[in-house]
């Protein structure tokens, strides 16, 4: 990292922690940059002039006698055209072996959209998969996670989403994430000839945790950057916003604050806040758009982090196993998307509401019927056309590997409801069903 | 000469100010970063240092950074112009902000300097006026705006002087008052009133028993808030409780809204200003802009501000009523302020209370509803200020202190109930959990049994009763097995489902089943009411099922048709028809 002529060098550390130091500074801003015998610290207290430094990568090894240099300015990224394609660590510093960005250098976690410049998001998004176009429709300038235990497959259902969502840029934060997985996305990406529209920032399992704090900002304000000023629909993937969570807390616990639920910081909820809440629909035409995964501990959502996370964003989309199919399906019954109110039956054909509706209550039948086998209770004939219709449903629309037009999905729908139900027992409006519904036997 | 200080410390939106002379708890003040005014305000005072919480990004803020404070508290600006804004939590008005980022220290001013009011005087020369007497007023949208005695003139004055009907700015001469001691007091068309402390320029606060309604059957047939009453909706996320509340604010029957988005999501304001003014206001015929104000500070804004937005909003809410009129003010969500009191104490390391709340958060929130409430003005006219609030509560657990402390302060409960919401049964309000004290008031009783029907609060018993019954009965049916109970256990059960499909769920996105009038209400409650005190004739439980969904198919497309309409008949004779298929007449009339 560079340091510039007449910049004050300082040597004498007064305190060290696990992840802070402090030593006797004046005109340092709160929040400013510093450089800590070569590694990146950012000061998060000032009493007096006793300033408080956390180092990102630990401070194992910093001895009293330290350089300390401020570099008068909040953590940086240089943006540019030339960003697309590259992938860098938490910095913002390439790892892919490229050259440095010479572009304009611009603070994250800047300042938020006023509300009254924002645009309702009206364009949809569509992934091809029913379980989300069909039940969960996205649209853009939307926040939404995957809440998944660790065992599913997450970020694949996430890069095929990304793959399939016609955006401008796709901008991939991975923090913690192995580096397996972290090849998993370089390859899909280059063998899908997208490379030139993805941007990633990395911080893997080999990396110190607390250095993945810095990867949301970096990701978003690069968002920021393409949205803003060249009007583009950026698609921003965080993974995995639970282990950005954990970091929290590590940093809370070494400040010796009062934790709140489960070891959570009592911040979290602003500090997720900020980040999601920069999924905007701008005025001219650009917008930004967050799909993030909240991995769960045995698909407890009461947890602090999904909890908050559930009130911030809008949605959650939920991965289950269905065994009777065998496949990996997009829970209805979990999974919400709260925008999808203002594109179907707007920008989607006006039967798509009920239709999925229905579906839906359908499939819950189905399911009480499950429970009654289990209780050793006799079945109706309705018990079993629910069972027989769940099972087509789930296979030819709920599982993650269908790809169809959403004109498509309303029709499967209507005609396995045709093939297993009366008109009354779908309880969808009388003008509708006459409209769509008769003309698919 | 005003207090200054300089900064000399700083943990993130808490910072350490030396002061130089006298400062006081809640005192509002501005520190001056490279330029620009940061708005704070005093949390705590030392020995010798003040405690502030900034209402802004500390980022770049260096110690030694000069410091003014103003010698008042957070206040208020109230006069003609707050009606249809976008104010943030300060009530600064959003509309003016340059840019589309919110840029550090941007204060605008809430109301229009230059624009004209057409002032008509109320009051002559020589009337003896306190705070809170109307003077006179201006046409703000449709509203009659009152121009009052400003709230924090203390004793009896006389009017020595009042401006003639005309055009006048807001910050124009309109009268000059004169207090007991012979002093003159000039009195514009603002004023400012400190938004912690209540205005309680009004005679007494009865007992409120006026029937508010709403719109939403679940509310107005089974849980009904009155005019001035207090409410809070509890509700795990994906529950609804947003939806709710923008149903309220569409539907209510007040002269104005106030909507407090206190640290939720940006875009459910963004629904708001794109939606209200095209959406009617279904009573005067206007946009319901008209009649809203926004006090929006989102999850992204600054912290500290989410507070006192909260307390922003209540104050203009009050400001109105002593106008005497009807409002609804609409906080979502109570728990996001909690939280940002917590996060303050947390870094003021204030020993903590349950779940690392303040201690005190019981006392904040009960003090904070009991500012709503039906009043009796000086005049003799009335006005109130009803209050409905969201909570968050953590884990969607409704034991935790934010949701207990509410439910103390509250009269009505709206649970949000997880397994109606993942049924797809909106709204989710668990008719059987919730309730509504206002119920049982006498004053209330007697009130709707003339202005409904005499027998509406037994027939909502009644209801109530056939809800609780069917979910005994449907436990009944899942541990015995659907044969291995008496075919009548499955009517039962299936009467209280016509209830909970006819009358609780409502699509609140359909144009016609969105708002139902109260006329409506008590017509299809009287007809689900019917069905259930009919006998039906059945041979096996397998009927019943098919049976009672026609029912609930051809009451649901009533409830989708136009009230009293021919297709509204059309299917009311339908039913007439299925009914009869099974009905069992026992006594034959004639």
């Amino acid at each position: 990292m560079e340091t510039t002529a007449f910049q004050k060098i300082h040597t004498k550390v007064d305190q060290i922690t696990k992840a802070t130091c402090s030593l006797h500074a004046t005109g340092v801003g709160n929040e400013e940059m510093a450089l800590v015998n070569d590694r990146l610290a950012q000061v998060v207290k000032i009493e007096g002039d006793l300033v408080t430094l956390q180092i990102f990568s630990g401070t194992e090894g910093i001895p009293t006698n330290a350089e300390v240099v401020f570099l008068g300015h909040a953590p940086q990224l240089a943006v540019g055209d030339e960003l697309a394609g590259r992938f860098f660590n938490a910095y913002g510093q390439p790892i892919d072996g490229g050259p440095e960005i010479d572009g304009k250098l611009i603070e994250i976690g800047g300042p938020s959209v006023n509300p009254v410049r924002r645009k309702q998001p009206s364009e949809l998004i569509a992934t091809g998969i029913a379980g989300i176009d069909l039940n969960n429709t996205l649209v853009t300038g939307q926040k939404i996670p995957f809440f998944a235990d660790p065992d599913q497959p997450y970020n694949q259902v996430m890069a095929m989403v990304a793959l399939r969502a016609k955006a401008d840029k796709i901008i991939l934060g991975g923090m913690g994430i192995t580096n397996d997985d972290y090849l998993f996305f370089k390859n899909l990406f280059e063998n899908a000839g997208a490379i030139d529209r993805i941007i990633s920032f990395v911080n893997t399992t080999e990396n110190p945790p607390v250095e993945r704090l810095l990867v949301p900002d970096m990701a978003l304000s690069a968002a920021e950057y393409f949205a803003v000023e060249k009007n583009q629909n950026v698609l921003v993937l965080l993974t995995d916003m639970t282990l950005y969570a954990d970091a929290l807390s590590i940093v809370s616990n070494r400040m010796d604050q009062i934790p709140s639920k489960d070891s959570m910081p009592g911040s979290l909820y602003s500090d997720l806040a900020k980040l999601y809440e920069k999924a905007v629909q701008f005025p001219d035409g650009g917008s930004i758009t967050i799909i993030a995964v909240t991995t769960l501990s045995g698909g407890d959502i009461t947890h602090a982090i999904p909890d908050n996370t559930g009130y911030i964003t809008e949605g959650q989309l939920f991965l289950r196993k269905e065994t009777d199919i065998g496949k990996v399906i997009i829970d209805p019954f979990r999974s919400l998307s709260r925008l999808k109110q203002l594109v179907i039956g707007k920008k989607t054909r006006e039967d798509h509401p009920q239709v999925m509706n229905a579906a839906i209550r359908l499939y819950a039948d189905a399911a009480n019927a499950k429970t009654k086998i289990e209780n050793g209770f006799d079945l109706t004939d309705y018990d079993k056309r629910t069972m027989s219709f769940a099972k087509d449903y789930a296979n030819e629309l709920l599982a993650i590997d269908i790809n169809i037009e959403i004109d498509t999905m309303i029709d499967t729908a209507w005609k396995l409801f045709d093939k297993y139900f009366s008109h009354a027992e779908t309880g969808i409006k009388a003008e509708l069903v006459e409209k769509y519904g008769k003309q698919i036997k | 000469m005003a207090t200054t200080g300089k900064v000399v410390g700083i943990i993130s939106n808490l910072v350490v100010v030396k002061v130089s002379g006298p400062v006081s708890q809640n005192e509002i003040c501005y520190i001056n970063h490279d330029a620009v005014k940061l708005m704070a305000e005093v949390i705590r005072i030392g020995s010798e240092n003040a405690y502030i919480q900034v209402f802004e990004s500390t980022r770049g803020l260096k110690t030694g950074t000069p410091v003014e404070f103003t010698g008042h508290m957070l206040e208020a600006t109230l006069g003609p112009g707050i009606l249809s804004k976008n104010f943030d939590g300060l009530q600064h008005d959003l509309d003016k902000m340059e840019g589309v980022f919110l840029q550090k220290g941007d204060y605008t001013h809430p109301l229009e300097v230059d624009k004209d009011w057409s002032f008509k005087p109320l009051a002559k020369v020589g009337d003896e006026v306190e705070a809170g007497s109307w003077l006179g007023e201006v046409t703000e949208n449709w509203i009659a705006h009152k121009i009052m005695v400003p709230f924090k003139f203390k004793g009896d004055f006389k009017v020595k002087k009042i401006v003639v009907a005309g055009d006048y700015k807001i910050e124009d001469t309109i009268a000059i008052l004169e207090d007991e001691d012979g002093n003159e007091h000039e009195v514009s068309m603002i004023q400012k009133w400190p938004v912690k402390v209540p205005i309680k320029t009004y005679k007494n606060k009865p007992r409120p028993a006026k029937f508010l309604e709403t719109g939403i059957r679940v509310i107005d047939s089974f849980t009904p808030i009155v005019e001035g009453g207090t409410g809070f909706i509890p509700g795990p996320f994906g529950t609804g409780k947003t939806v709710l509340q923008h149903a309220l604010s569409k539907q209510a029957d007040a002269d104005m809204i106030v909507v407090a988005a206190c640290g939720e999501r940006a875009n459910e304001v963004v629904e708001i200003f794109a939606e209200f003014p095209e959406l009617d206001d279904p009573r005067t015929g206007r946009k319901l802009m008209e009649r809203t104000t926004i006090i929006a500070n989102t999850s992204n804004m600054p912290v500290a501000a989410r507070e006192a937005s909260v307390y922003t909003a209540m104050t203009i809410a009050e400001y109105y009523r002593s106008m005497g009129l009807k409002i609804l003010l609409l906080a979502d969500s109570t728990s996001r302020w909690a939280q940002a009191l917590r996060e303050m104490s947390n870094r003021m390391e204030e020993l903590p209370g349950p779940d690392a709340f303040p201690m005190d958060l019981p006392a904040i929130i009960s003090n904070f509803y009991s500012r709503a409430g039906f009043v009796n003005l000086n005049n003799g006219e009335t006005g109130s200020v009803t209050f409905i609030g969201t909570v968050s509560p953590a884990g969607g657990n409704l034991k935790e202190p934010v949701t207990e402390a509410t439910k103390k302060a509250a009269r009505c409960f709206y649970a949000l109930s997880q397994n109606r919401a993942d049924s797809k049964r909106y709204p989710a309000i668990d008719a059987v959990e919730s309730y509504s004290k206002y119920l049982e008031y006498p004053e209330y009783v007697d009130y709707v049994s003339k202005a409904i029907s005499p027998k509406w609060v037994d027939n909502i018993l009644e209801a109530r009763n056939i809800l609780v019954r069917g979910r005994e009965t449907y436990e009944q049916i899942n541990i015995l097995g659907d044969d291995g109970v008496p075919i009548h256990y499955h009517e039962t059960f299936w009467k209280s489902e016509v209830i909970d499909f006819v009358i609780l769920q409502q699509d609140a996105f359909d144009k016609i089943d969105a708002s139902t009038p109260i006329e409506r209400q008590q017509y299809m409650l009287e007809k689900v009411l019917n069905i259930n005190n009919t006998k039906f004739a059945f041979e096996h439980f397998e009927e019943v099922n098919p049976y009672f969904k026609k029912i609930i198919n051809v009451l649901k497309q009533m409830n989708y048709s136009e009230f009293e309409s021919e297709q509204f008949k059309k299917f009311e004779k339908e039913l007439g028809e299925i009914i009869n298929e099974k009905a069992v007449v026992e006594t034959k009339q004639i």
